[in-house]
């Protein structure tokens, strides 16, 4: 199929971007990557008056450290960040990830701004933002402001973000040396959304598991921190009966939904399989913040 | 005629071999393709070529009220806009049914819906335009109004007329068939073991790479037809097209360029490119469809829903009495026209317990109507229903006998020295070599290892299992197929070799080539049989213009008849060429010979005279040639098997699977064919095309199905929710062969583009099945999902 006909404006400021925006609201969408909006646009779920194209907006991609903060423009491609050693050394986490981000060739051009602000729960960035307490910068007309991820993602599709505002950047806390990271998914053929994947970050010592964050993929509406789960974790060593109650409260943490090929209860049965192996891989190694030689 | 002036005839234990046949040549069109230099329907632009898209049915049944199409003839660009009525004018509808199938019926049908669509995705307005995505501007704004009517998806109801699809037949049932050898309630009641299963086969369909593409150009000043079109069959397609459209036979013209992938898709007769063509007549300009991914979904023919209950009776020492079957299918809303939807079935029932020696066999089939998207033949045409039944049934007898699944096949596949071969329900078998097969899986796999693998596996909570998979495989099929049943398609296929002037040779044969390398199989038959080099050979294929009359590519017989055809006429233009060398050089025939792009000398193998010059000397200087000597540089040679309905082949698969308890996936870890396709003419083209058929048939036993809702909506009509396999998921396909030529050719060559597909499922489900043995589970339901192997589990 064929797109509808649209208006195309390539932008080269955040501020042209929001006029367009601001004028036209939801009649009209921007485009980065185009990994998802191009297939909608040729399926005709999506009809917009005026693609905005902000790709070209200068300083909306790159990766920095500052301080504790690694921030990440919107720009940012999945396949930059999986490549990036500054990512590799205080965010192992989403190096973990990436790889398993679609393929390469959607990597290449699909944008980390974009997938957080689309906000498909079964995509990997959402999650890995909730598990690390990371912060959303927002531009709107009336001026920038930031919001947490674990309160960014509301619903399904729906995030804090107004038709008039533009995601600009992620900022997120670096990992500290002694946490450790374990990216799982599983997914029928690589490369498809999971039907359930979950970060699991952790402080090991002792045998006991500390600052311990949940989040998972493809569980409900939104991507979930498993708060229950976490706090049954959290401090203890995980025996088979610590293990046994943070599976159970999975049951309270989790939405998970039915599709076509695999109902609500057997999503619910795998999150805990994941939580097993998370667990054992992280104390078997995961991956750790290291300083580069 | 001395031996060595004809191309050798092998014997049971050669194979035929004067260079090229039996080499594994690359294909001189991979390179064209792969530099994205083919050329396709949807490459093709012609001076003022419009385009068609179509308004589907929303619904699986609804009546058509109205259809108001006002504001998309205004539309931008739009040329025409046409409903069923319209089309109907100039196009013929046509009755999917053949005379030697017993009994089938089915509706008549139209190329656009005339009262009432009866699946989602049936054509119901056509609309013309000067550009796709004007087209598709105004399919938005065709307004209809449905009267939503009771919709058929469940097979059972079906078969219980709850309710009738189609009043005028009386009940659903589209065609069934039954086969009892006598005495089955008797020789079951009395045997030592009877087991029993019921075996589940989810819709699927062959997702083509190139997606259906037609480009109809018709002629007012000369009534004529040209249609470039991705088909598999040009000349059954001239045939319908000139008879559906009353256009003379000699107006019409099929041209099949590149073919981007077929496997039986391309092969019916599809309502949308007949309207494309109507169309076409109708505005008086080339107009083209192409076919989208997603209407692809819900159009593009389905197969192998199937629902098959088999019961086995068996001696305690494990010899196998006989095979019980009951198959149900539905088939959609009509049999597709016009090779019917009947046939897969009825394959089912002619294949099934077929590599065994067995006395007794009943079976009853039934295809029933649904309002789903109709189904027919795709790759491997019901026998991975009947291997998968067949082998799933043997290892469960195996099981219950507590032998082992290769001790067990080997006790009774048929004996490698009991040819000719004939069951009771009268199939027969020229020659198959089921044990040497086996023999030679066991060795490739090394099956011994693999059991001390699994054993050692299982010590540590790790389930791996071994499938195996026996088959037959129907090739070559003589006019047995549809001929006798009143179709129009050719069992017969021709060649044409041409000596240029040149020395080059061309090559002109009525098989197509849509991505499997039979140009390059002909290649190399009519370079070894003439005595040419392979770069010397240009082949052409898919031309009903220029090309001798044939049936195309279908049923695993391109190389099998196509390929005696081209050896055949290449005897012959030899035997021309021999008697214009024994003309200029003045001597006697029966000392030349040709080899090496020339006439040699038989004896001291010196070259006399190459082919070049022969050329020239018979096109432009036939003055030089002696008095009433004329030469005849082109011959034409057909092919049809007579002496057998079909060339049976054989082969064996396995599977070797790994299956996480916790999280139900399957990890393929290896996979191995063996096959007898007879003289393997190119060893690269059939095990690719052995590995392409496992692919198939791994997507159907893990990844690919077209789910419906009880509405009849297809919820996965897209790649992103329908599954094919992908290259991550696929192990490592070991091909073997044993060759047992046909005596019913001189080339020898059987099919072997299908029985990957038709073996894979079977081996990966029992493969799945042995790793959870000491679970006391077993999956039986097509495609087997995580959900339904831990659901086998117990665990959700």
């Amino acid at each position: 199929m064929k797109p509808s006909a649209f208006d195309y404006v390539r932008v080269a400021s955040v501020e042209e971007a929001l006029a367009h925006l601001t004028e036209l609201g939801d009649r009209a969408r921007l485009i980065a990557g185009g990994q998802t909006l191009m297939a909608t646009l040729n399926m005709r779920l999506s009809a917009p008056e005026l693609l905005v194209d902000i790709s070209r907006i200068p300083g909306l991609s790159g990766i920095r450290l500052n301080g504790s903060t690694v921030t990440i423009g919107a720009l940012t491609t999945h396949r930059e960040i999986e490549r990036s050693p500054l990512v590799a050394q205080h965010l192992p986490l989403l190096a973990q990830a990436a790889p398993q981000i679609a393929h390469a060739a959607i990597r290449n051009s699909g944008t980390i701004g974009g997938s957080v602000a689309f906000a498909d729960p079964a995509a990997e960035w959402p999650a890995c933002c909730v598990a690390l307490d990371a912060t959303i910068v927002i531009q709107g007309p009336a001026g920038g402001r930031r919001v947490r991820a674990r309160t960014f993602f509301r619903n399904l599709y729906e995030t804090d973000l107004t038709p008039t505002d533009i995601l600009v950047a992620i900022e997120f806390p670096v990992t500290p040396l002694a946490r450790r990271s374990v990216f799982l998914e599983l997914s029928r053929r690589r490369g498809d959304y999971a039907i359930v994947g979950l970060a699991l970050l952790a402080r090991p010592a002792e045998g006991l598991l500390h600052e311990v964050a949940l989040a998972y993929v493809g569980a409900g509406p939104v991507p979930m921190l498993a708060r229950q789960a976490m706090a049954a974790l959290e401090g203890r060593a995980p025996a088979a009966s610590v293990m046994q109650a943070a599976r159970a409260a999975l049951a309270h943490d989790l939405q998970p939904g039915s599709d076509l090929y695999t109902s609500a209860a057997t999503r619910q049965h795998l999150a805990g399989v994941l939580l097993d192996r998370a667990v054992t891989q992280l104390l078997s190694g995961g991956a750790a913040p290291h300083a580069i030689a | 005629m001395t031996a060595r002036d004809e191309l050798p005839v092998q014997g049971e234990h050669q194979t035929l071999s004067r260079g090229h046949v039996g080499r594994a040549d690359p294909r001189p069109n991979a390179k064209r393709l792969l530099q994205g230099r083919g050329v396709y329907i949807d490459d093709l632009r012609l001076p003022r070529l419009a385009h068609v898209v179509f308004v589907r049915s929303p619904h699986a049944h609804a009546r058509i009220v109205s259809i108001d199409s006002s504001r998309a003839r205004r539309s931008p660009g739009i040329i025409a806009v046409f409903d069923g009525p319209a089309i109907a004018q100039v196009c013929k509808p046509w009755v999917g049914v053949l005379g030697h199938l017993k009994g089938i019926r089915s509706p008549t049908q139209y190329p656009l819906a005339m009262e009432r669509a009866c699946w989602q995705g049936e054509p119901v307005v056509a609309i013309v335009g000067e550009t796709r995505a004007e087209a598709e501007d105004a399919r938005d704004l065709v307004e209809i109004q449905w009267e939503p009517l009771p919709v058929l998806v469940d097979m059972e109801a079906a078969l219980a007329g709850l309710p009738v699809l189609h009043p005028e037949l009386g009940d659903n049932i589209c065609f069934e068939r039954t086969v009892d050898t006598g005495d089955i309630d008797a020789i079951f009641a009395a045997a030592d073991l009877v087991v029993e299963e019921t075996f589940h086969f989810g819709r699927h369909t062959g997702v083509c790479p190139e997606g259906r593409a037609i480009l109809a150009d018709y002629n007012p000043a000369e009534h004529s037809l040209t249609v470039h079109h991705a088909t598999q069959a040009p000349h059954m397609i001239h045939d319908i097209l000139a008879r559906h459209l009353d256009i003379p036979e000699a107006n019409v013209r099929v041209i099949c360029h590149d073919v981007g992938g077929a496997y039986g898709i391309k092969v019916h007769v599809y309502p949308d490119e007949m309207c494309t063509a109507a169309v076409s007549m109708l505005v008086r300009r080339p107009v083209k469809f192409q076919a989208d991914r997603m209407e692809s979904f819900v159009s593009d023919i389905h197969a192998r829903e199937h629902k098959a209950t088999v019961r086995l009776a068996a001696t305690r020492d494990g010899r196998i009495l006989g095979f019980d079957l009951r198959d149900l299918t539905a088939i959609g809303p009509y049999s597709v026209y016009p090779r019917t939807s009947g046939i897969e079935g009825n394959q089912v029932v002619n294949l099934t317990g077929g590599p065994y020696r067995h006395s007794h066999y009943r079976a009853r089939m039934h295809a029933v109507f649904t309002n789903k998207n109709v189904t027919c033949q795709y790759r491997a045409v019901g026998h991975p229903i009947a291997v998968a039944i067949t082998e799933g049934i043997v290892d469960l007898a195996a099981q219950r006998l507590s032998i082992d699944p290769v001790e067990f096949r080997r006790r009774n596949l048929i004996p490698d020295d009991a040819y000719p071969y004939a069951f009771p329900s009268g199939i027969r078998f020229e020659k198959l070599s089921h044990h040497q097969c086996l023999d030679k899986l066991l060795e490739l796999m090394d099956y011994e290892a693999l059991r001390a693998d699994q054993a050692r596996a299982r010590e540590r909570g790790c389930y791996r299992g071994i499938g195996l998979a026996a088959m037959i495989e129907v090739t070559n099929p003589s006019a047995a197929f549809y001929g006798v049943g009143g179709a129009r398609i050719s069992s017969q296929d021709g060649a044409t070799l041409r000596l240029e002037p040149t020395g080059a040779l061309t090559v002109l044969c009525s098989v197509t080539e849509q991505g499997q390398g039979t140009e390059t199989v002909f290649a190399q038959i009519a370079a070894d049989t003439v005595g040419v080099s392979m770069d010397k050979v240009r082949v052409i294929t898919g031309d009903t213009a220029t090309t001798p009359y044939g049936g195309g590519t279908w049923g695993s017989r391109g190389a099998g008849i196509g390929g005696e055809a081209v050896l055949q006429s290449g005897r012959a233009l030899r035997a021309n060429i021999l008697d214009a060398a024994a003309a200029i050089l003045a001597c006697d025939r029966a000392t030349l010979d040709v080899a090496d792009d020339a006439v040699i000398d038989r004896l001291t193998l010196r070259s006399l005279l190459t082919l070049a010059e022969l050329g020239r000397s018979c096109y432009y200087r036939p003055d030089t040639l002696p008095a009433g000597f004329q030469s005849e540089l082109m011959v034409t040679r057909h092919y049809v098997p007579r002496d057998y309905a079909f060339a049976f082949t054989n082969g064996i698969q396995a599977s070797w699977v790994e299956v996480d308890i916790d999280t139900g996936f399957v990890k393929l870890l290896g996979h191995w064919c063996v096959e007898d396709c007879g003289t393997v003419i190119n060893p690269l083209l059939v095990d690719e095309q052995l590995r392409g058929g496992v692919v198939q048939g791994l997507g159907a036993a893990l990844f690919e199905e077209c789910r419906y809702d009880q509405e009849g909506q297809m919820l996965n009509a897209q790649l992103g929710d329908y599954l094919v396999p992908m290259a991550g998921e696929m192990p490592d396909i070991v091909c073997g062969h044993v060759q047992t030529p046909t005596r019913t050719s001189e080339l020898g060559a059987k099919g072997a583009g299908e029985a990957g597909t038709a073996g894979a499922p079977a081996a990966v489900m029992n493969a799945i099945n042995d790793a959870l043995a000491p679970l006391a589970a077993r999956v039986t339901v097509q495609p087997f999902t995580p959900e339904r192997i831990l659901a086998a589990l117990g665990r959700v």
